[in-house]
């Protein structure tokens, strides 16, 4: 098999870089290892969030806003999303100042996405919310999607634009030979002129076997899944300084995250939950909502997703390698910017060059040295 | 609390095993989801007495003793009280009468049997469709029996077990859709190891005699579909080329029982597929210990037995687990003095005939069938993701919802992977199971936001 392009990972980075590389006449396959979105992004609380973000991802990820507005023109379908807002709640004074100071420093940037509200207009938003919260931070456009018809949105765009897609096929090789790659497979070999690392856990793997060790850690962030119960809560809400993010999704069932840990497997090859840990999340949403103290659990997992230092993702160009694109280490906050990202990476790897500023995602600041044998 | 052992469930396995590591005087602690001990097949034995006790058979009454032995062996033990995850280590999250609390093990004992193996067809979901398992449960649980015409449809010994036990108590029977096929050559080749247990088959014809003797026995049909508006008010099947439909209130279905395997499955352990009855079961050695050191597994948990295979398999563990404590015990010497080996075998001997006298079904479950009951979601939808999709039931779920429910994939896990493998023109073997997600039962979100306090408890 050969193709013009080659991208290593079968979840939504992967499927938008295939996307929209494709659509703009480039020849791609695209091999994972599993099946389609089966780690990070079918393990997400799919929150589609601008707020309290790293300035650095700001203009990424208000790009990505908008195309979630427009999710349609891209993908054919509108993936779930709702933009029913996203809180982060105060739950105490120092909490609030927190906010207040976080949102006078974006405008003093220049960025008006976030703003303050107060208790009762929160709890307008939010009637069932614990009255001890005082305000917090609002950003209305803000939401979330359904992760599962995400992917499968991405997957049949990709489909429809010529990416042949290849399940159970795990990387093995990586060797650039007379300015190709050529990529040794459970299935076979593929040859393409670039390849794109959007290998989520493993990146660092994809990397090392192109010749450009990378430290890259593995986050894996705890979910909680209740039974379904009324509607009651719209948007999704997180509390600042504390480990949760909480939301009720379209089917009823309530999603409690918020970056509680699991067990990663000695082999990182798999997670498990730690229900102490996670009794931390779990705990915090119900100091929000007590009224939800009675509904069930019905599943949890563990989800595995590439985590750096910086907590910044990797795009951009090998600095190794010539005719390689990193897009990895979202550390837990990728899934908003799947669009924007997509887009970035096939500028790459169809014109060589991006409009946006790329400094603060540059693979060098985790270089690693290789061991001296 | 740590305990050298923690056996979950209560039955044959689960107390036989205890009352052994008792004898060596090991800690022990016995979790089980009933009210009392005796497991599904000796469920109310302490207090069932006279036509009800009577009806139920001998087999019921054998119970009593071991029971007794159980409650006299010093376990501790905690009844109505759910596992709802276990970690390697061993670490094991309860919950009982609201509260979820932890305990601690050196050794984990699976004694949680089995469970009816679930089998989609039209109408299944009706009110009014029950299984032979959970008619049986009301029966021992206060003698209750099923009112109206009531129709029992399937194959395997539970179904003529109940059937027998019903007409014992004067209830009465509609009509039993017999599933079974005939004795075919494969379960006549097994035959020559099933004469050894002659008290056995002859149990087996009397049910037979009995059912035939009521005229209510429907053979070689097809094509069974449950209706009715609302409720279950009729069924219809095709048979000798005609199209048959009857009034029915009730209709007890039975296609054979399989290990519960949700618990070896969320811990990673290395599973068999059993190619005569289509289900997992966890690899286990000699003395029922899976490929996770510390983890055993007794019973029809391991693999379906009965009853008797049962008892001798918690014997087994029990001496297995005795040595995996203290390596000086002489766990091979106590299993050949008690003759354990021998009379396992004899307690099995009938199991080959029955498992091919009872194949699973393998009709293809029609597309308009819901096959995952939580999630309403049907075969033709998972056929079309299941098209499309590595074969893998995990793409599946993830595509179309299916497994995601309350139950956890209980029971549309085997029907998923037969669909899979149809898609792919694979055997069901060659197809894995869900990733099975803790908690093992539902549990609150304020019992798990007070596990946060667990730690100054400990």
């Amino acid at each position: 098999m050969n193709a013009d392009l080659l991208v290593i990972g079968g979840g939504l980075h992967g499927l938008s870089a295939a996307l929209q590389s494709a659509r703009r006449g480039v020849s791609v396959i695209l091999v994972e290892r599993h099946f389609l979105g089966r780690h990070a992004s079918g393990a997400t609380a799919a929150g589609v969030r601008t707020l309290g973000r790293d300035p650095a991802e700001l203009p990424l990820s208000l790009e990505a806003a908008g195309t979630w507005h427009e999710m349609n023109e891209l993908v054919g379908d509108d993936c779930g999303f709702i933009a029913c807002g996203q809180l982060q709640v105060a739950e105490d004074e120092v909490a609030l100042a927190k906010i207040q100071a976080r949102i006078r420093g974006l405008e003093a940037k220049g960025f008006t996405h976030e703003t303050v509200i107060g208790g009762d207009e929160m709890r307008e938003l939010v009637p069932d919310l614990s009255p001890h919260c005082l305000g917090g931070a609002w950003v209305a456009v803000d939401g979330s999607a359904d992760p599962h018809r995400t992917i499968i949105a991405f997957r049949d765009a990709a489909l429809r634009a010529g990416v042949k897609i290849v399940e159970q096929c795990l990387l093995t090789g990586l060797q650039r030979r007379a300015g190709r790659w050529i990529a040794e497979t459970s299935v076979g070999v593929i040859e393409a002129g670039t390849v794109v690392n959007a290998g989520g856990a493993w990146a660092d793997r994809v990397a090392e076997l192109a010749g450009e060790p990378v430290r890259q850690s593995i986050r894996t962030s705890m979910m909680v899944v209740t039974e379904r119960t009324q509607a009651r809560v719209k948007p999704v809400v997180s509390s600042l300084g504390r480990k949760l993010s909480f939301k009720q999704t379209a089917q009823g069932t309530m999603v409690i995250g918020g970056g509680s840990q699991g067990r990663l497997a000695s082999d990182r090859q798999s997670a498990s939950v730690d229900f102490v840990a996670l009794a931390a999340s779990v705990g915090a949403a119900v100091r929000l909502f007590p009224a939800l103290k009675g509904l069930r659990i019905v599943r949890t997992w563990a989800g595995m997703e590439a985590m750096t230092e910086d907590h910044l993702p990797v795009i951009g160009f090998s600095r190794k390698a010539t005719g390689l694109v990193h897009a990895f280490g979202f550390s837990g906050h990728g899934f908003q910017l799947v669009p924007s990202v997509g887009r970035v990476v096939a500028d790459l790897v169809c014109e060589g060059r991006t409009n946006l500023d790329l400094g603060a995602f540059d693979v060098e600041r985790l270089a690693k040295e290789r061991a001296v044998a | 609390m740590k305990y050298d052992v923690v056996v979950i469930g209560a039955g044959p396995a689960g107390m036989s095993a205890a009352i052994r590591l008792r004898k060596n005087g090991s800690s022990v602690a016995v979790i089980d989801e009933q009210p009392a001990p005796g497991g599904q097949i000796w469920r109310g034995v302490e207090r069932n007495s006279g036509p009800v006790a009577e009806a139920l058979g001998t087999d019921y009454r054998k119970g009593d003793a071991l029971v007794q032995a159980f409650r006299a062996c010093g376990a501790d033990y905690m009844p109505e009280t759910q596992v709802w995850q276990i970690e390697e280590g061993w670490n094991l999250f309860l919950t009982s009468g609201g509260n979820a609390r932890r305990i601690g093990a050196r050794v984990v004992l699976l004694a949680n049997g089995a469970q009816e193996r679930p089998v989609p067809f039209p109408g299944w979901t009706l009110p009014g469709v029950m299984t032979v398992g959970a008619a049986q449960i009301l029966l021992k649980s206060g003698g209750m029996l099923p009112q109206g015409d009531v129709w029992i449809a399937g194959a395997g010994p539970l179904p003529l077990l109940y059937a027998t036990q019903l007409l014992g108590l004067k209830g009465r029977i509609a009509g039993f859709l017999d599933t079974s096929r005939k004795p075919g050559l494969a379960a006549l080749t097994k035959l020559t190891g099933a004469w050894r247990d002659i008290p056995g088959l002859l149990k087996g014809a009397r049910w037979l005699r009995d059912l035939r003797k009521s005229g209510k026995m429907v053979r070689g049909f097809h094509d069974l579909r449950a209706g009715g508006d609302g409720r279950l008010q009729y069924l219809e099947w095709q048979s000798a080329g005609e199209r048959r439909k009857v009034k029915a209130d009730i209709l007890l279905v039975h296609e054979g029982v399989v290990p519960r395997i949700h618990e070896t499955m969320a811990l990673g352990c290395a599973h068999e597929w059993n190619e005569l009855q289509n289900y997992f079961t966890p690899q286990l050695d000699g003395w029922g210990e899976s490929s996770k050191a510390g983890l055993f597994v007794a019973g029809d948990a391991g693999g379906i037995g009965g009853w008797l295979a049962a008892t001798l398999s918690g014997e087994i563990a029990g001496l297995g687990i005795a040595k995996h404590l203290d390596a000086s015990f002489d766990a091979e010497g106590e299993r050949h003095k008690a003759g354990l080996d021998k009379r396992l075998a004899s307690a099995r001997v009938l199991r080959p005939f029955l498992d091919a006298l009872y194949p699973p079904p393998t009709a293809s479950i029609a597309d308009e069938v819901i096959v995952c009951r939580c999630e309403e979601v049907t075969a033709a939808q998972i056929r079309s993701v299941a098209k499309v999709s590595a074969p893998d039931p995990n793409a599946v779920k993830a595509a179309t919802r299916c497994g995601m429910g309350p139950c956890q994939g209980r029971q549309c896990g085997y029907s998923v992977q037969a669909l899979v493998a149809e898609a792919h023109g694979i055997p069901p073997r060659d197809v894995s199971f869900f990733n099975i997600r803790p908690p093992l039962k539902p549990v609150t979100l304020g019992e798990i936001a007070a596990l946060g306090d667990l730690e100054d408890v400990l």
